[in-house]
């Protein structure tokens, strides 16, 4: 069935809806420029609420498979595509890419010039939009542009409840890690180092996360601008000084948050799986995962006690911060990849030193 | 200037003559790695024998030498030019081993030399077998189980412990030469002893086979700082077992999870850095469809042919930014070429989908086994870009120039549907289109074709959709609606016509009338997140959004000659690049259209835009409704280019540069019997015959032997000489269709010298650069012929009267541009063999030699200049002091079954030039530079046919003189005696005691003359001798003027030093103060 995505500033870009007529959405529309790792995306948190829009063109050709899953289910409020491969291969598969869009109802606008979609987003910076079919009425099409998109996307994304996984060993590095919307991998990433974990709400007060006693406190990646949730920063500062700290993403930017430090809007963000960041100190540059909109500003970090220790090599902006004092660490970048590149795995490893494990 | 210290002069090792394994790739990563050194201020010695190079041009490097790639040669221009450093990965594995030799000469130790780039030790981690396995198994990357042999029971030693299929790889060759898949002990003990000849240390690695499994390569980067970057993953359609070059290959993979993307793109870091390599890399692996297991199968320490494609693929300009690592940069301080912001340490994102797909000889070699193994056999390759693989799969297929437009073969047609399936199984160049043919008639599922070629069914789904839609089109009318599903599915205006039964103008009228417009998209290595400068684009007809800016300057477009090919090599694309350089010069908007990812032409700095999409009436014509130029060039695409002319025509197109008719006038051969007697020149008698009965009429009347050939040849193709009736008969049955359409050339085959002469006319005047002469006869293909510049033996009179024939044809057929002319010396009287109104295989050679741009000439006559203006004068150039030879040379050790005797069907794959003061030197540095192994001493085997042994026995005599002893089959051996000369009898091939074979094997024998007895059956004795020489590696002489021309120079050499190297800009002038 035609359908079209619609940005804010009323262009248009036609293609066709995967489902019926009444699969349309409403979200901010972001691109992502990975090659593969489609499913990875549609189930990162930190998408919600996003109409994400894939730049690579043929999409679901090794279908879909629950190992791949970053969180229980897809938050995306609607997916944009060249090719809607019905047909994958894979040993891994399944079910087809079809079949979990149907499963997660996510709308799904196929044969699009997805290109084009980009060139503007990058020129234009992102914007709201939505997908609708093409017999939507104008009258529709306005309400749901008029509809604020909803702000407090990490109350969505976040467990409701503690829960603990890792290892059961007494000595076993134990890590609290608060759930803004956390992509499995960390969570595996760390499992695999021999951690114990337990994942807390997002909301979790300060003094209860102390109270577990826990070696270091993982802040993890989540949707959404930084400063929608001035409460979590306030919990932030609370621990800072108390214990280690490492931060990804939305982590990495509550934290430089609660130090004093800004955030700002990108123009178009970082997301995708070929994203040069550079380790200031040694010189070298790592390829890594991104998805992010929003960044730490520089210049805000004058006189803090915080110093930068990766850039974006495309775009010189803040990647990684560390505190000069502190046990304290982020970075903006992925080093869980999935998807992308796992050339920066040992940032967990670091983590683990600066905990003393 | 460069990070290194102390370096000032670099030396650059180019990969010598196209060969099969070893293609115009390497002038692409030469020319980009000149370029980019001379960049950073330093002063580049470029060292390669293949003259149809860009890279050879005199203004690429500050030091060019066309000399032999030999230790000896590389040491005395190392010994003069005292280079600081050497780069040797960018010339192919050529490269890579002359610098390993050079190490362990001890040259480059001695002349302070720096070994830039990779280091030694890495190189010899990667190609050493053992050291390779060692290291892999350090670092924990799985290798299949394998062993290195040196001799054959270790061979199946190993083969009984491990179990079948083996395959069989030899250390230290190019191409994979001499490897081979043995399922059985017999196959492996053939394999391993021809693997154990080809491998320069004697070793070969056997190992056990994963054939069928996912074959996936990655291009990694890294820098001295140990950063890394893979540029791009690529994936085979055909499974391994299938060498790479010879495989069909999509960029990026298409059928691999993100999970498998990021283990082997891990796992491609890891080996990089385990064997220390900076600048470029390759890793192959294979991956078990069914689990995530993979292994390692081969890594290239270097540039490689892969790096080509994934440049191309990608935009990222591999050999340029290798080049810039090599002399200290690290990855983070080199410029994105693209975005000119962002910096070169990144990995590319596409958002396409590229196809390669190889073009193989097998039209030229009949009798070649076309079976695909792990040697490679593809002389060329041709590569597409669309926004779906179906689009960009039909796009590459009909870039291809066979004939074929879609995934349909016409022989299969006849072909039952048993024979369909049964060829199923069949790994050849033909399999694509079988698998197509047989969801065609849907006598086979996905899951079958799947168990027999193990091709993943992703691909397969694909093909098979475009066989199910081509079905559906030629049952049902063509609307709007289902033209619109053909587009989008990438069919082309001619194969929607010939599904629907449309002429092709009713079907692009059609589409044109229903808006249905290809989109055209560029490729920025980043897709789309950053504004690009890259003027590289490709067309889809699945996108709503067109990004070419057309400018309203003067432009221009150029046609490339697309793949490479026996017949259509590396020179064209020598021209066509020149004549976009041409056209920027004169302030013209230059754009290119060409579809090889291996040419410097398809380089996205080199026009002002490149359309990288297939070289057909339709694809062309796209372009050029939108870009509306002033005209087209096609004189410089070869053939390719000059088979467009009239379809652009017929379309309106200014076409610049002679005219379509006066093209067609030199072409056809009745037209151009007209224009021969218009201007009284004479060509050896000759008839155009329509069918069997009136050849052979024909034939007789000429009188025997006659040439014979289909008219619009290219390279010689199907041309033969017949002795008598019966070989007239096989020939008109086997090498050609006779249609009226396609009418068979019967001639005269005159016995002379074949004289050929390239030549720039504006209309009124000609301008001849040069003359060159053949060493051997008239019969030989001109590809295949030595070429001396200028003539060493013809008199005044005829040279005089070449000139005036030359100017006369130029001028009748009104000839703005270039053209060639052979013609043929027999009894002091010149006769005219063929006229090509276009640039030739010479041009570059010449070019280079005579120190006249032809092509930038040709180009501004082509637009409208004149001669006189350039500062040119009608007649033939004042030939220069010195001596140019051009030897071709031959792909003959990846070809087995094909025969290296040398006839009227072209056979080399490339060419390479010598050059000196002295004639003699000059042809030895060509044969030499050649491959050539020319003894200076030892056994000549003589085996001729009756017709030439009257002229054998003062060769026999000669030869003996210089002190070889000499051997011969008994008739020949007979005739030599005769002459008074000892000349020992060897049994034939079939006689066991003192076969000739035998004696080849065990290197009793250094050199073959063997002239062809009559006919081409390959059973006979010859064709095994022959064989035998190629396969050992000594030279095989099949026509008596080489051997006589060999002679001179081995009795010129015995007086003089064999190694004596000039620049070229010593020659021609210019650059002497560095010398």
């Amino acid at each position: 069935m035609k359908g079209k995505l619609i940005l804010e500033d009323g262009t248009v870009f036609r293609g066709q809806i995967f489902g019926g007529s009444n699969q349309t959405a409403t979200g901010e529309v972001v691109f992502n420029t990975g090659m593969t790792g489609y499913q990875e995306i549609l189930t990162d948190p930190s998408y919600c609420r996003q109409i994400v829009t894939l730049t690579y063109p043929l999409i679901g050709n090794y279908g879909t498979s629950k190992i791949f899953n970053q969180s229980y289910k897809s938050f995306v409020s609607g997916l944009v595509i060249g090719e809607l491969c019905d047909n994958g291969s894979s040993s891994s598969m399944e079910k087809s890419l079809i079949d979990y869009l149907s499963m997660e109802r996510i709308p799904c606008l196929f044969d699009v010039d997805t290109r084009a979609v980009t060139r503007k987003i990058r020129s234009a910076g992102t914007m709201k939009g939505v997908i609708v079919s093409e017999y939507t009425s104008q009258a529709t099409i306005d309400e749901m542009m008029k509809l604020p998109i909803k702000r407090d996307v990490v109350t969505e994304v976040t467990t409701s409840d503690a829960y603990t996984i890792g290892s059961d060993d007494k000595d076993a590095p134990f890590v609290v890690a608060v759930d803004f919307g956390v992509k499995l991998n960390i969570l595996d990433s760390m499992q695999r180092l021999g951690c114990r974990l337990t994942v807390v709400p997002a909301y979790t007060p300060a003094e209860d996360i102390l109270e577990m006693n826990p070696d270091g406190i993982f802040l993890s990646n989540g949707p959404g601008d930084p400063k929608d949730v001035p409460e979590v920063v306030e919990e932030i500062k609370k621990l800072i000084g108390k214990k280690p700290i490492f931060g990804i993403c939305l982590g990495h930017q509550l934290i430089a948050l609660a130090l004093g430090a800004d955030t700002y809007k990108l123009k178009f963000g970082h997301r995708g799986s070929n994203q040069p960041v550079k380790n200031l100190q040694t010189g070298r540059v790592y390829i890594s995962s991104q998805n992010h909109g929003y960044a730490v500003d520089e210049k805000s970090l004058r006189k803090l006690p915080l110093e930068v220790t990766y850039v974006s090599v495309n775009d010189g902006t803040v990647e990684g911060l560390r505190h000069k004092k502190l046990p304290i660490f982020s970075v903006q970048y992925h080093p869980e990849a999935s998807p992308g590149p796992d050339d920066n795995l040992y940032l967990f490893d670091e983590f683990l030193k600066m905990m003393g494990k | 200037m460069p990070k290194k210290k102390n370096l000032n002069k670099v030396m650059v090792i180019g990969s010598g003559p196209i060969i099969i394994g070893q293609a115009a790739e390497f002038d692409y990563a030469g020319t980009q790695a000149c370029r980019s050194l001379k960049e950073e201020g330093l002063k580049v010695v470029l060292v390669n024998s293949n003259p149809a190079t860009i890279m050879t041009d005199a203004h690429i490097a500050d030091r060019v030498y066309i000399e032999p790639l030999t230790v000896d040669f590389l040491t005395a221009i190392i010994e003069k030019e005292r280079p600081d450093g050497l780069l040797a990965t960018l010339g192919g594995q050529a490269g890579l081993n002359l610098a390993v030799q050079l190490a362990q000469s001890g040259a480059l130790e001695k002349y302070k030399v720096e070994l830039l780039g990779t280091p030694l030790e890495a190189i010899r981690k990667a190609e050493d077998r053992e050291l390779f396995k060692e290291t892999m198994q350090q670092i924990g990357e799985p290798i299949p189980e394998s062993a290195i042999v040196e001799d054959v029971h270790a061979a199946v030693d190993f083969a009984n412990e491990i179990g079948y299929p083996i395959i069989v790889r030899p250390a230290y060759t190019l191409g994979g030469t001499g490897g081979g898949i043995a399922e059985n002990e017999e196959e492996l003990i053939e394999i391993v002893i021809k693997g154990l000849k080809y491998s320069m240390i004697g070793q070969v690695l056997i190992e056990r086979s994963v054939a069928g499994w996912k074959e996936i390569e990655y291009e990694v980067m890294r820098d001295g700082h140990d950063n890394c970057i893979t540029v791009c993953n690529m994936e085979n359609l055909d499974p391994v077992g299938v060498h790479t070059g010879d495989s069909i290959v999509v960029a990026p993979s298409q059928t691999l999870t993100d999970h498998e993307y990021q283990m082997l793109r891990t796992a491609s870091l890891k080996i990089i850095r385990a064997l220390g390599i900076e600048g470029g890399c390759n890793a192959q692996f294979a991956l078990d469809p069914n689990s995530q297991r993979y292994y390692v199968i081969e890594v290239n320490p270097r540039v490689s042919r892969s790096s080509a494609l994934a440049s191309k693929a990608t935009g990222y300009p591999i050999a340029n930014v290798s080049a810039k690592i090599a002399i200290g940069y690290t990855l983070d301080e080199i410029t994105n070429a693209v975005t000119h912001k962002t910096k070169a340490c990144f990995e590319p994102s596409l958002d396409y989908c590229v196809v390669k797909i190889p073009r193989f000889p097998f039209d030229k070699f009949v009798y070649a086994d076309k079976t695909l193994g792990t040697q490679m056999k593809a002389t060329g390759e041709v590569m597409s870009i669309d926004r779906c693989f179906e689009g960009a799969l039909l796009k590459a297929v009909r870039s291809l120039e066979i004939g074929v437009n879609r995934l349909h073969l016409e022989k299969i047609d006849a072909w039952d549907d048993d024979k369909v399936r049964r060829r199923l199984g069949r790994c050849n160049d033909d399999r694509l289109f079988v698998i197509a043919e047989a969801f065609r008639r849907g006598i086979a599922t996905i899951d079958e074709v799947y168990e027999i070629t193990k091709i993943d069914r992703w691909f397969l789904y694909k093909i098979k959709a475009i066989s199910d839609f081509e079905r559906k089109l030629s049952k049902e009318d063509l609307t709007p609606k289902t033209l619109r599903q053909a587009k989008y599915l990438g069919l082309a205006d001619i194969s929607i016509a010939e599904l629907t039964g449309k002429t092709v103008d009713a079907v692009r009228s059609m589409r044109l009338q229903q808006n249905i417009l290809p989109m055209y998209k560029m490729v920025d290595t980043c897709a789309a997140e950053f504004e690009a400068m890259t003027p590289y684009y490709y067309s889809t007809f699945r996108a709503e959004v067109d990004e070419v800016e057309v400018s309203d300057k003067r432009k221009v477009i150029v046609l490339g000659s697309g793949p490479i090919r026996i017949g259509q090599g590396v020179e064209f694309d020598y021209c066509s690049v020149h004549s976009v350089w041409a056209l920027r010069e004169m302030g013209i908007e230059a754009i290119i259209i060409n579809n090889n990812p291996e040419t410097v032409s398809t380089d996205f700095d080199i026009s002002d835009r490149l359309y990288f999409e297939p070289l057909t009436t339709e694809d062309v014509l796209n372009i050029i409704d939108k870009e509306k130029p002033e005209g087209v060039i096609v004189q410089f695409g070869g053939q390719t280019a000059i088979n467009l002319a009239a379809s652009l025509a017929e379309a309106g197109v200014k076409v610049f540069g002679t005219s379509v008719d006066n093209i067609d006038r030199a072409e056809d051969r009745e037209r151009f019997d007209e224009v021969l007697t218009e201007t009284q020149i004479p060509r050896p008698r000759g008839v155009s015959v329509t069918n069997l009965e009136d050849a052979i009429t024909g034939a007789a009347e000429i009188g025997y032997p006659v040439m014979v050939r289909p008219s619009y040849v290219l390279g010689g193709r199907a041309m033969e000489i017949v002795y008598n009736e019966d070989e007239l008969k096989d020939y008109m049955g086997r090498a050609v269709k006779v249609t009226p359409d396609h009418p068979v050339l019967v001639d005269k085959y005159m016995q002379g010298t074949e004289v050929e002469v390239d030549a720039i006319c504006d209309g009124v005047d000609v301008v001849i650069p040069g003359i060159m002469e053949h060493v051997e006869r008239a019969g030989v293909h001109s590809g295949d012929s030595i070429a001396v510049y200028p003539p060493q033996t013809l008199p005044a009179k005829i040279v005089y009267t070449i000139i005036d024939y030359t100017k006369r044809l130029a001028t009748t057929l009104h000839v703005k541009g270039l053209l060639n002319i052979q013609y043929v010396v027999a009894d002091g009287k010149v006769y005219v063999i063929e006229v090509n109104p276009r640039s030739s295989r010479t041009v570059p050679f010449l070019s280079k030699v005579t120190n006249i741009q032809m092509v930038d000439v040709a180009t501004k006559v082509a637009l409208g200049h004149n001669l006189k203006e350039m500062g040119y004068y009608s007649g033939l150039v004042e030939p220069k002091p010195y001596v140019a030879v051009k030897a071709p040379v031959f792909s003959f050790a990846k070809m087995q079954d094909v025969d290296i005797s040398l006839g009227p069907e072209m056979k080399s794959t490339g060419e390479v030039m010598g050059i000196d003061y002295h004639y003699a030197r000059a042809l030895y540095k060509a044969i030499t530079g050649a491959g050539m192994n020319i003894p200076l001493n030892g056994c000549i085997l003589f085996t001729v046919a009756d017709k030439d042994k009257e002229e054998l026995k003062q060769l026999a005599k000669a030869y003996a003189e210089l002190g070889f002893s000499i051997v011969a089959t008994e008739g020949t051996a007979k005739a030599i005696r005769a002459a008074g000369i000892d000349a020992e009898i060897v049994g034939k091939v079939h006689e066991r005691s003192t076969d000739i074979i035998q004696m080849i094997k065990l290197g009793k024998i250094h050199m073959v003359i063997n002239t062809l007895t009559q006919g081409k059956h390959i059973a006979k004795d010859g064709f095994r001798i022959r064989r035998a020489t190629v396969e050992h590696g000594i030279a095989c002489l099949t026509s008596l003027d080489t051997a006589w021309e060999l002679l001179r120079v081995l009795s010129f050499m015995r007086e003089r030093r064999l190694v004596y190297s000039l620049a070229l800009q010593d020659y021609v002038g210019g650059g002497d103060d560095l010398a």
